[in-house]
């Protein structure tokens, strides 16, 4: 194949990007954002420009590239992507774009290295998505929590140092056990291909080792409960665009190692612990629920939503163990299909929610609920798309937040009604913890002197919030694009899960 | 033949003149958001009612299209796509006509508010919904139009935002509402399950495949399948339609303005519920467990919610009970297989309550948003066009023939009496009890607003009641700056246009609606539960059924009622208190609503919260945080410390140590035996 080294070129065009960033240096922080702004842009241009390219027909990996790297250990820096992958970048892409003019007014201090920090991070996160080498992807899976461990430390709030640490050390105690993981699996197989492993025989034993040490790193992610806790602290002393890419992205990658790793290379250990998992992640979605219900600090109630909602990613993955079980083929496309449109969807309407939390802790720099109501006076158009947010939080058909749900529901109760009322307990719960926060935010009398002198958002905030709206709009309307982008792989790996290693 | 372009105007009319009257609201005006929102209704109307002519008299077939596909993942399909046969066409011809009475009412009724174009924003968002509910040709559709219209009321009870209980009251709305969506959607998804499609043409042809498959929900209780789908999808109908006990939310929804309250909480959003479960027919046809518990649940609403209504003050919340009670008619009749009765009822109470509420509203504008009826009486003088026609609606309503809620609710309380499932002779007394339950609370509510004397006075000093926010405090209650005058002609013509209607429809709709099969193949009946085809066989046309009335039970039992209301009210104003006092213990429990709302908010709300904050404290901060996260944290900095005292620098603690050690692994490999 004679093609563009297009992936190459969406990891290391931000990365290297970040260098003339940096050089623009403290004192001239608008040509640091520009600089920032059109490497970004230059990157979503490359992503887009492999659109076309794209065959929505195929299963396997496209755009491949493979170079030899440590020969000594076979390691190849071999990259490639699926529809899934596909997606999962081109959420990236546009996010990062998106954090970017977010951050424009917002960061005033060290704007070159955070904007740097940010070009970096987008690179690595590519890199984890577009990595068909395991130990790529595990170096790309650990350098990104760098420019996080940063973005939180350095332009965080009062916390930041303890919050950083937990996220740090949270998601480095989970990847140790993956490295063992893959280590094991390289010695068994003398390859770090994770096609290879996927194909690779392993014993129950072995199987149930290697996905518990998967499922260790990748819960953290996520985050599953109960190795949820970090995530809340993160959020609310991260600055609001690390919120959005944490919110965004990289809660993504978890539930992507998942689907590379823990699903193809184990399935016979998941289907054997597919109840613990899906045990879980119905607690995340009514438990956490009940949590978020009662949090006074915004940005803590939109963490606890995102986990409940991730909570839908993790059900759709491992409901699909019981379904293929019990014959169900079709339901149990249709669970992973929407746990892949809820990856997506979550990316839009979590970013957007953070996006507006930084809109009003710019105004106001506080995050507490007490402080705010009554924003439908002052702020109407930043109220218009609150509640629209708000109104895709709790998975109202017409909004991307819907289309996985209902698909995760759908195919639930193929497996057993009882796990898809609990799961479609959160059309409640969900509605009660964010309909709760609208009311005492946009709804209301002006609480106070400091709310009345808010002013609505600018034309900077309103682009950024309505290129959420879009996408959400979108997704809801016509699900169909993304569904046709993912469904090959998603139909292989239903396929492959068939199939014991045994 | 129904082209799809047709169609499309019809939904998207509506969607274009929300948007425009949203979005560019400043910048076209007031006069350019009620233009252009009317222009969008007005054409869906008028095209619904062309759709309509087609249909029943144009001879043109059935429309069963998809226009796009929503997903498609292997074998399972979602669609976006219509179905227009006579139900539906009925259901648009009825949504529009209301929507666009509404429409040119509010011009009137809003004049004075600053939420004028967002007001009109909404109600035409929610027309596109409603027409959207009603065209579709799948469940799915059919859930975003339900959720669409549910978020469109939700914005519309809240409309007065700055009022803590408007947006209380919006907020419970739509998560009472969600609780029923979560048995729709379960409710879709076992018909998904069961049927193997989304579509309702191949989901309703697979529907006697159901027949002798079961479900075991509780292991070792086989279910059967039909009656799991239908209960489930009868939960979403509950929380739409206001039926007990998820009924909670539509009294509070009166603090929208009235012009909702009569499109959205009268005429259609809360009867989309019967809507769905009349399209679903050829599903709960298979279980007569889900036909009783429609029936059950229906008549009950039917008899004691209508009961709320004789105790309450407030002339919207009388409607808003009347309205409780006639959706229990509308369900009852659905349960008793009377499928198109029920559509009848709905017909014409979309007609006859919309009125009331509008005409509720006029009295509310006349009174400077006054809403007690202590504060009212003797207002016929002043507003004569809002009177008569507010009769109109009341008669109707109680079922005086021949106004249109006769032909109605007589053949549900007739079909009731014939229907053979189970609780159908409880259902009976209710429906037929419900009857002097409606005579009194409506000739009460006539009474108190219209006749006997003025309980307010004029004072030309006092505060104008426009110039504040509506409905918040007044000064004085009972008294007006200026003496209450006819609402203007934007108001009263649809007043007019709805009485027309109220009065008529039922006389020429009852034969083919009932009797005619009007409903063709949209409606599936088993042969078993036919009640109307029974009826059929007395009915002799429309003059004798009008006639024949004097010899019936509801009817002598309506006159009951109004005579004893007369009485009371109009004769004998002391004896309504002499009745309270008498029945005290039963009254507090009526005039309390039967205590809903306080166990509801014990229960659900203080202990949702009173969970989640014992959830978050216990399990979250203090055990996984508290005992794991820090805990390791600080048992590792505890090690540490220990552990930094071994490195004391000195040599022979070391030297000490290694002996221990030495010993320690000397003794270990002698006495550990060896494999």
């Amino acid at each position: 194949m004679s093609h563009w080294p297009f992936l190459s070129l969406l990891i290391w065009l931000p990365i290297v990007g970040a260098a003339p960033v940096l050089l623009a240096g403290e004192r001239r922080p608008r040509l640091a954002r520009w600089l920032a702004l059109l490497t970004a842009l230059a990157t979503l241009a490359v992503n887009l420009a492999m659109l076309p390219g794209f065959d929505y027909g195929s299963a396997a990996m496209q755009f491949t590239e493979s170079h030899p790297w440590i020969t000594a250990l076979h390691v190849n820096y071999a990259l490639g992507v699926d529809g899934i992958a596909m997606a999962l970048i081109l959420l990236t892409t546009l996010t990062t774009v998106l954090v970017i003019i977010g951050a424009w007014e917002v960061i005033q201090s060290r704007v070159h290295q955070y904007m740097a920090a940010m070009l970096v991070l987008q690179g690595f996160m590519i890199g984890v998505f577009a990595a068909t080498d395991a130990l790529l992807f595990y170096v790309f899976f650990e350098a990104q929590l760098i420019p996080m461990f940063l973005i939180i430390g350095v332009w965080g709030g009062p916390r930041r140092v303890y919050a950083s640490l937990k996220f740090f050390l949270y998601t480095f105690l989970g990847s140790i056990f993956m490295l063992i993981g893959l280590i094991y699996l390289y010695l068994k197989s003398g390859t770090f291909d994770i096609a290879a492993w996927q194909t690779l025989p392993l014993g129950m034993n072995a199987q149930t080792w290697l996905f518990f040490a998967f499922l260790l790193a990748f819960a953290v992610k996520i985050p599953m409960v109960p190795v949820h806790t970090w995530l809340p602290d993160a959020h609310v002393e991260a600055p609001t665009g690390g919120s959005v890419v944490l919110a965004a992205v990289m809660l993504k990658i978890g539930a992507y190692g998942l689907i590379r790793f823990a699903l193809p290379v184990t399935p016979d250990a998941a289907q054997h612990y597919a109840w613990l998992v899906v045990a879980l992640s119905l607690i995340a979605v009514i438990y956490i629920g009940y949590v978020a219900l009662v949090q006074e600090d915004m940005k803590k109630l939109v963490a606890y939503s995102s986990i409940a909602h991730m909570g839908f990613v993790t059900l759709g993955l491992f409901i699909v163990f019981m379904l293929i079980r019990a014959q169900h083929l079709d339901a149990a496309q249709l669970g992973l299909q929407g746990a892949m449109v809820q990856m997506i969807s979550h990316g839009f309407v979590s970013g957007a929610l953070f996006t507006s939390i930084g809109v009003m802790y710019d105004r106001l720099h506080t995050r507490l609920i007490k402080d705010y109501g009554g924003l439908a006076r002052v702020m109407p158009w930043f109220a218009i798309f609150m509640v629209f947010f708000a109104m895709a939080n709790t998975g109202l058909p017409g909004t991307s937040g819907f289309v996985g749900e209902f698909m995760v529901i759908l195919a639930s109760f193929a497996a057993n009604p009882w796990l898809a009322l609990l799961a479609a307990f959160t059309l409640v719960i969900g509605a009660g913890y964010t309909l709760w926060l609208v009311k005492r935010v946009v709804w209301g009398e002006p609480a106070n002197a400091h709310v009345e002198a808010m002013p609505d958002i600018n034309a900077r905030e309103a682009l950024v919030l309505a290129a959420f709206a879009a996408f959400t709009l979108f997704i809801g309307i016509w699900p169909e694009p993304l569904v046709k982008l993912l469904d090959p792989s998603v139909n292989q790996l239903v396929q492959m899960l068939g199939h014991s290693k045994l | 033949m129904l082209s799809t372009s047709l169609l499309l105007a019809i939904v998207l009319a509506p969607l274009l003149g929300a948007v425009l009257a949203g979005l560019l609201g400043r910048q076209i005006g007031r006069a350019g958001a009620h233009g252009v929102t009317i222009l969008g209704v007005g054409i869906a109307c008028v095209l619904s009612f062309y759709v309509f002519y087609q249909l029943v008299w144009g001879g043109a077939p059935d429309y069963d299209q998809n226009i796009y596909t929503w997903f498609q993942v292997a074998g399972i399909g979602a669609h976006v796509g219509f179905l227009i046969d006579r139900l539906s066409a009925m259901m648009m011809v009825v949504v529009s006509f209301v929507s666009l009475m509404v429409h040119i009412y509010t011009i009137g009724y809003m004049a004075d508010d600053d939420g004028y174009q967002r007001f009109f924003s909404y109600i035409a968002l929610f027309t596109f919904f409603m027409l959207m509910l009603v065209m579709s040709n799948n469940f799915l559709q059919l859930f975003f139009g339900w959720e669409g219209v549910g978020l469109v009321s939700y914005l519309l009870i809240g409309f007065w935002f700055k009022k803590p209980s408007a947006s209380f009251a919006g907020m419970k709305a739509f998560i009472v509402n969600r609780v029923g969506d979560l048995g729709f959607v379960l409710g879709i998804a076992a018909a998904l399950h069961f049927l193997g499609s989304l579509d309702y043409g191949t989901a309703f042809a697979h529907a006697p495949s159901l027949v002798g498959r079961s479900i075991q929900i509780i292991p070792g209780h086989p279910w059967s399948a039909a009656t799991v789908i239908c209960i489930l999808l009868f939960i979403g109908a509950m929380g739409k339609s206001a039926q007990v006990p998820l009924h909670v939310w539509l009294p509070d929804s009166m603090e929208g303005p009235t012009p909702i309250s009569a499109l959205i909480h009268a005429a259609t959003m809360v009867t989309a519920g019967v809507f769905m479960v009349a399209r679903m027919s050829p599903l709960f046809e298979l279980s007569t467990t889900a036909l009783s518990v429609v029936l059950v649940i229906g008549a009950t609403g039917a008899f004691f919610l209508g009961l709320i209504g004789i105790t309450q003050w407030d002339i919207k919340r009388v409607v808003a009970y009347s309205t409780l009670s006639q959706l229990g008619y509308m369900m009852a009749a659905l349960g008793a297989s009377a499928y198109a009765a029920g559509m009848f009822h709905l017909m014409t109470h979309a007609f006859f309550k919309a009125l009331l509420f509008l005409g509720a509203g006029s009295v509310i504008m006349a009174m400077h948003h006054e809403q007690d009826m202590r504060y009212m009486g003797g207002l016929r003088r002043y507003m004569p066009v809002t009177y008569l026609t507010m009769w109109v609606g009341s008669l109707a309503l109680c079922g005086i023939p021949p106004f249109a809620g006769f032909y109605s609710k007589d053949a549900i309380i007739e079909a009731v009496g014939a229907s053979h499932v189970w609780g159908a002779s409880y259902a009976y007394w209710c429906v037929l009890l419900g009857v002097f339950v409606t005579a009194t609370y409506t000739f009460r509510m006539m009474y108190l607003t219209f006749h006997g004397k003025e309980r307010f006075h004029v004072d030309a000093h006092a505060g104008h009641g426009h110039d504040d926010a509506h409905g918040e405090a007044h000064g004085e209650r009972g008294v007006l700056a200026h003496a209450p005058h006819e609402s203007p002609w934007v108001v009263t013509l649809p007043l007019v246009l709805l009485a027309i209607p109220s009065l008529l429809i039922g006389i020429f709709t009852v034969w083919p609606l009932l009797y005619g099969n009007f409903f063709g193949s949209a409606i599936v009946v088993a042969p078993a539960h036919d009640v109307l085809a029974e009826m059929a066989a007395h009915f002799h046309g429309v003059l004798a059924l009008t006639l024949h009335a004097v010899f019936t039970a509801p009817f002598w039992i309506a006159v009951a009622g109004i005579v004893v209301t007369s009485y009371v009210y109009l004769l004998n104003p002391a004896m309504a208190d002499a009745v309270k006092r008498v029945l005290g213990p039963v009254y507090r429990v009526v005039d309390n609503k039967f205590y809903f709302d306080e166990v509801y908010n014990a229960l659900f709300a203080r202990g949702s919260v009173a969970l989640g904050q014992a959830l978050w404290k216990g399990a979250d901060v203090g055990a996984i945080d508290g005992v794991m996260v820090n805990g390791s944290a600080s048992l590792v900095d505890r090690v540490a410390r220990r552990a930094r005292t071994l490195q004391s620098g000195f040599l022979y603690h070391y030297a000490f140590a290694m002996i221990v050690g030495l010993i320690l692994l000397l003794a270990g490999f002698l006495l550990v035996p060896h494999a």
